[in-house]
């Protein structure tokens, strides 16, 4: 006898927790391998996960088994040549011998190493773990507001479209019992008398003659009483609670004038990157305006911003007052959590630093969540870098950075975004 | 004989739990005409990717947490994602009521074949080897699983992730030295066990402190010092730890003894791959076949049947690249199967070699084998002169003294008994495992434990070793040191941990 069951709609992800240990444990060879993959993709290419491998020596697990050499005898099936006593070559590899003879080997089928997928979740979990969005809780509920409707109770006066049918004739029915009950009690007296009289045999015509006198005096007293009453009308109630808004933009800005070769702009393309997954991460949608400048600015898509060239001097303070149109044009900011990340080899037209600094503090720094800029160079800091610190000093959300080499990205990333720090490192 | 109208079973390909039920009762109804004996079966239908879970975790339908089941499980998604291999059409577990796992990917044909094959074959064989009889008891497993999730996941809140990952790391490195190969477990059910665990933990720890407890100066000092604790050497590695590791904390005893347990339960699996799987490709084939006879199955599902059939039992010979030893599926079922040719039809020959079983009732012949064998004695006892030919099997000598690999024997007259005694030596655990034993523990000296590895035919210790005594030193607590000795008795240093020099 035997019983059946059906286990296919049982949930599939038995191993999720074993698969999570695994990855807990091998925790910082994934992060390494994840780590140099950053700078392999797209900008916003984040659909996908990561192909990660690690050395399979470090996840063997070890146990006594027996090694080559020594005197071992070995059965084989479908011989075809050999008589007792022949002597063969030994097979360089040891193919011949070996196989099926218990040999435990290591784990792993003799790959070097052991290569997995892992999810676009667990990816960027492990990409942006121990970072936190700067800013942005305390910010949440005060101004960056939508609303969202929802159903709360009945009310007496709306909109026929909201005319809750159900509810106002339970009203109707309620009233009318109210209004109406005591005269039907004596509607229905007087009818008994009636038909009690009637049914006498002495003459009662009078009596008879009154009471149905009363009788359609009721009648038409209860008629009176309407079906439905605008008192009864109930209508739906909708009420609107605020709701964090999930939006946000992300500015990219960058010099694209002749100081800037492409390594440099590679460099300021895989921070973009990160910033740009790490948005991601907090909001459900995230525009990104992608701004380059030399000494005019321009929006411009991604293939552009990234690989066009362009010479010419630099004047930084086109970007910013571009970018300060474009938010005031579109990205309000009372809706939206405005980022942005400049990128620049600090090159800038000596008299325009001060402007920047002055649309920065004044515009720009009062409407954005966060301002990072970095600066790519192996030189000396120019003016432009000098007009920024001062300005760190003031606005806690602002931040300066310098990298030097492609090494510096992640880094300094973690740096910018670290939690709870800063607040203080920016400052 | 067909007079009789006999309307066969629907032959699918797609199956349905009706369909299943029918079949099922056909099946049931052909293995009781063969007297297979077995538990109650639950035959449970899973998707592909639950098969890989249930391959992740051991077969085992439920299973404490350890990273090594998920390396395990992405490993398994890996290959199958690639098609570097298929699933097994089915898994069955050791317990009762007996479950089986039937992929939903399978034809009805191969459900019929899956239930005939692992709810009847393997079924049968659980509850009637002496092996499984022995070590195993079918009906707490479940229960005992239960217990060591729950267990292991207490501890892990209670102590922390990493610390009871610490301690199942070194068990598992240790888990093949976690078996008592000789003496006979107790069955005890889960309340037991609970009660048990308590108690133990409890004198446990009473005991061990004792171990180093100091003597008042003896009289006959001289003898004391001489003598060895343990007085004899212990196999059972994780056992000889749960019992006497001086440092362990009782929950972390505890979990040594999940580890050694679970190990314990697999003993016999290991011992009876080529008979458990050929017993059950044998009844697999003789139901289908007897049904077939019946007019109970078309054509058509048996076209399918033994196409999956042969593919099961084929040996590829030596040298062809997909060659990867003997397949114990092919050489169980033709074993079994000249097993019943013997008894059958027996020749002079075989009156010669297998003079027991000549002539004699198959069915009863078949069961006996079943029942009293593990695959190592089973070799020895059954394998005939005619399986050998038929495999031409023939022995190599592998001797890293030699220049060349020597033939030692082929399929012929003079050696057929050393194919045989070669073959079943190669099923034989004590000869695929190393031989290591705990030899002493310095008592009264740092307390260090010292392991005896003895080698058979100078084959020597993968390097290996020097990874699981950290594991071992770990558990124990004081220095390890792993020594060989060698055929003339001398002893070599092969490790220590911590390694000081």
């Amino acid at each position: 006898m035997a019983h059946f069951i059906d286990r296919r709609l049982n949930s599939k992800g038995k191993s999720t927790v074993n698969r999570q240990r695994f990855l807990r444990r091998y925790k910082q060879q994934i992060k390494k391998a994840v780590s140099d993959a950053v700078g392999k993709r797209s900008v916003t290419d984040i659909d996908s996960g990561e192909q990660v491998s690690i050395p399979t020596r470090d996840i063997s697990e070890p146990v006594f088994h027996t090694g080559r050499g020594g005197k071992r005898s070995v059965v084989h099936p479908g011989n075809d040549q050999f008589r007792k006593g022949d002597k063969i070559e030994r097979p360089p590899s040891g193919d011949g011998d070996g196989a099926g003879n218990g040999d435990a080997s290591d784990s792993g089928e003799g790959q070097d190493e052991f290569n997995f997928q892992i999810s676009k979740d667990e990816y960027l979990d492990l990409l942006f773990e121990d970072l936190a969005l700067p800013n942005l809780k305390k910010n949440q509920l005060d101004k960056l507001v939508e609303y969202k409707t929802y159903r709360s109770g009945y009310k007496m006066d709306g909109v026929p479209s909201n005319l809750d049918i159900v509810r106002s004739l339970k009203g109707s029915m309620a009233r009318r019992i109210a209004l109406t009950g005591d005269k039907r009690r004596q509607l229905r007296e007087l009818e008994e008398q009636l038909e009690a009289l009637k049914a006498d045999k002495h003459d009662n015509q009078l009596e008879i003659l009154r009471i149905e006198e009363a009788i359609a005096e009721l009648k038409a007293r209860i008629a009176k009483v309407p079906f439905i009453d605008t008192f009864d009308l109930r209508f739906r109630n909708f009420e609107k609670r605020p709701l964090p808004t999930s939006k946000a933009v992300m500015f990219c800005l960058m010099d694209v004038s002749g100081s800037m070769d492409q390594a440099t702009k590679d460099i300021a393309k895989r921070f973009y990157i990160l910033l740009y997954l790490f948005l991601t991460r907090s909001y459900k949608n995230v525009d990104v305006i992608y701004i380059r400048h030399h000494t005019q600015a321009k929006e411009v898509d991604e293939q552009e911003f990234f690989y066009s060239q362009e010479t010419g001097g630099t004047i930084v303070s086109s970007a910013l007052k571009l970018m300060r149109e474009i938010v005031l044009e579109r990205y309000p900011s009372n809706e939206w959590n405005i980022y942005a990340a400049q990128a620049s080899d600090g090159d800038n037209w000596a008299d325009d630093s001060p402007q920047c600094g002055h649309l920065l503090h004044k515009d720009l720094l009062p409407l954005v969540r966060y301002y990072a800029y970095i600066e790519i160079t192996q030189r000396q800091h120019q003016s432009l870098w000098r007009e920024y610190q001062r300005l760190t000093e003031i606005h806690p959300h602002f931040a300066i950075k310098h990298i030097r080499t492609v090494e510096d990205i992640y880094p300094v990333f973690r740096e910018l975004f670290a939690k709870q720090l800063t607040q203080q490192g920016a400052a | 004989m067909q007079l009789k109208k006999i309307v066969p079973l629907h032959d699918g390909p797609d199956w349905s739990f009706e369909l299943l039920e029918e079949y099922e009762k056909e099946i049931d109804r052909v293995a009781k005409i063969y007297k297979l004996d077995t538990y109650p079966n639950q035959i449970e239908i899973i998707t592909a990717e639950q098969m890989m879970d249930a391959y992740a975790s051991i077969g085992m339908p439920i299973n404490y947490t350890h990273w090594s089941y998920g390396k395990k499980f992405i490993q398994t998604e890996q290959h199958y994602r690639r098609g570097q291999m298929g699933l097994a059409y089915e898994i069955v577990i050791n317990s009762s009521p007996c479950i089986a796992y039937l992929m939903e990917e399978n034809t009805m044909t191969m459900q019929a074949l899956v239930m005939a094959h692992a709810c009847y074959g393997h079924n049968s064989f659980f509850k009637n080897n002496y092996l499984f009889k022995t070590w195993t008891d079918a009906t707490s497993i479940i229960d005992y699983l239960v217990f060591a999730k729950k267990y292991v996941a207490k501890c892990e809140r209670k102590y922390g992730v990493s610390e009871v990952e610490n301690v199942m790391d070194s068990c598992h490195a240790l888990m093949n030295f976690g078996v008592d190969r000789y003496k006979r477990p107790q069955k005890i059910s889960i309340q037991e066990e609970k009660e048990r665990q308590r108690e133990r933990e409890r004198y446990l720890q009473s005991q061990v402190n004792d171990l180093w407890r100091t003597l008042p100066t003896a009289p006959n000092k001289d003898i004391q010092d001489s003598r060895r604790f343990p007085p004899e050497p212990q196999e059972n590695l994780l056992y000889f730890i749960e019992k006497n590791a001086p440092l362990l904390e009782p929950w972390q005893r505890e979990l040594v003894r999940i580890v050694r347990k679970i190990s314990q339960y697999f003993y016999p699996q290991k011992q009876t791959q080529v008979m458990n799987e050929g017993w059950a490709c044998f009844w697999h084939y003789h139901i289908l076949n007897h049904l077939y006879d019946e007019g109970k199955v078309t054509e058509r599902f048996m076209m399918e049947f033994l196409h999956s059939h042969t593919n099961v039992v084929a040996q590829p010979e030596y040298n062809k690249p997909w060659y990867s030893g003997i397949n114990p599926y092919a050489l169980g079922f033709n074993m079994f199967m000249d097993i019943k040719r013997v008894c059958q039809h027996p020749t002079e020959e075989d009156k010669y070699y297998l003079p027991s079983i000549a002539g004699k009732d198959w069915l009863e012949t078949v069961h006996f084998a079943m029942e009293n064998f593990k695959d190592e004695s089973f070799i020895s006892q059954f394998l005939s002169p005619k399986v050998m030919r038929d495999f031409r099997l023939f022995a190599i000598d592998d001797d890293d003294e030699d220049n060349y690999l020597r033939v030692a024997a082929i399929h012929d007259e003079q050696g057929y008994r050393l194919i045989r005694e070669k073959l079943s030596a190669q099923y034989n655990l004590s000869n695929i495992e190393p031989n290591i034993q705990v030899y002493n523990v310095d008592v009264r000296g740092d307390r260090s434990l010292t392991l005896h590895y003895v080698p058979q035919n100078r084959v020597p210790l993968a390097a290996s070793h020097h990874e699981v005594l950290k594991h071992l030193h770990r558990l124990w607590g004081f220095d390890v040191k792993l020594v060989m000795v060698n055929e003339d008795g001398s002893e070599e240093l092969l490790g220590k941990c911590p390694d000081n020099d």
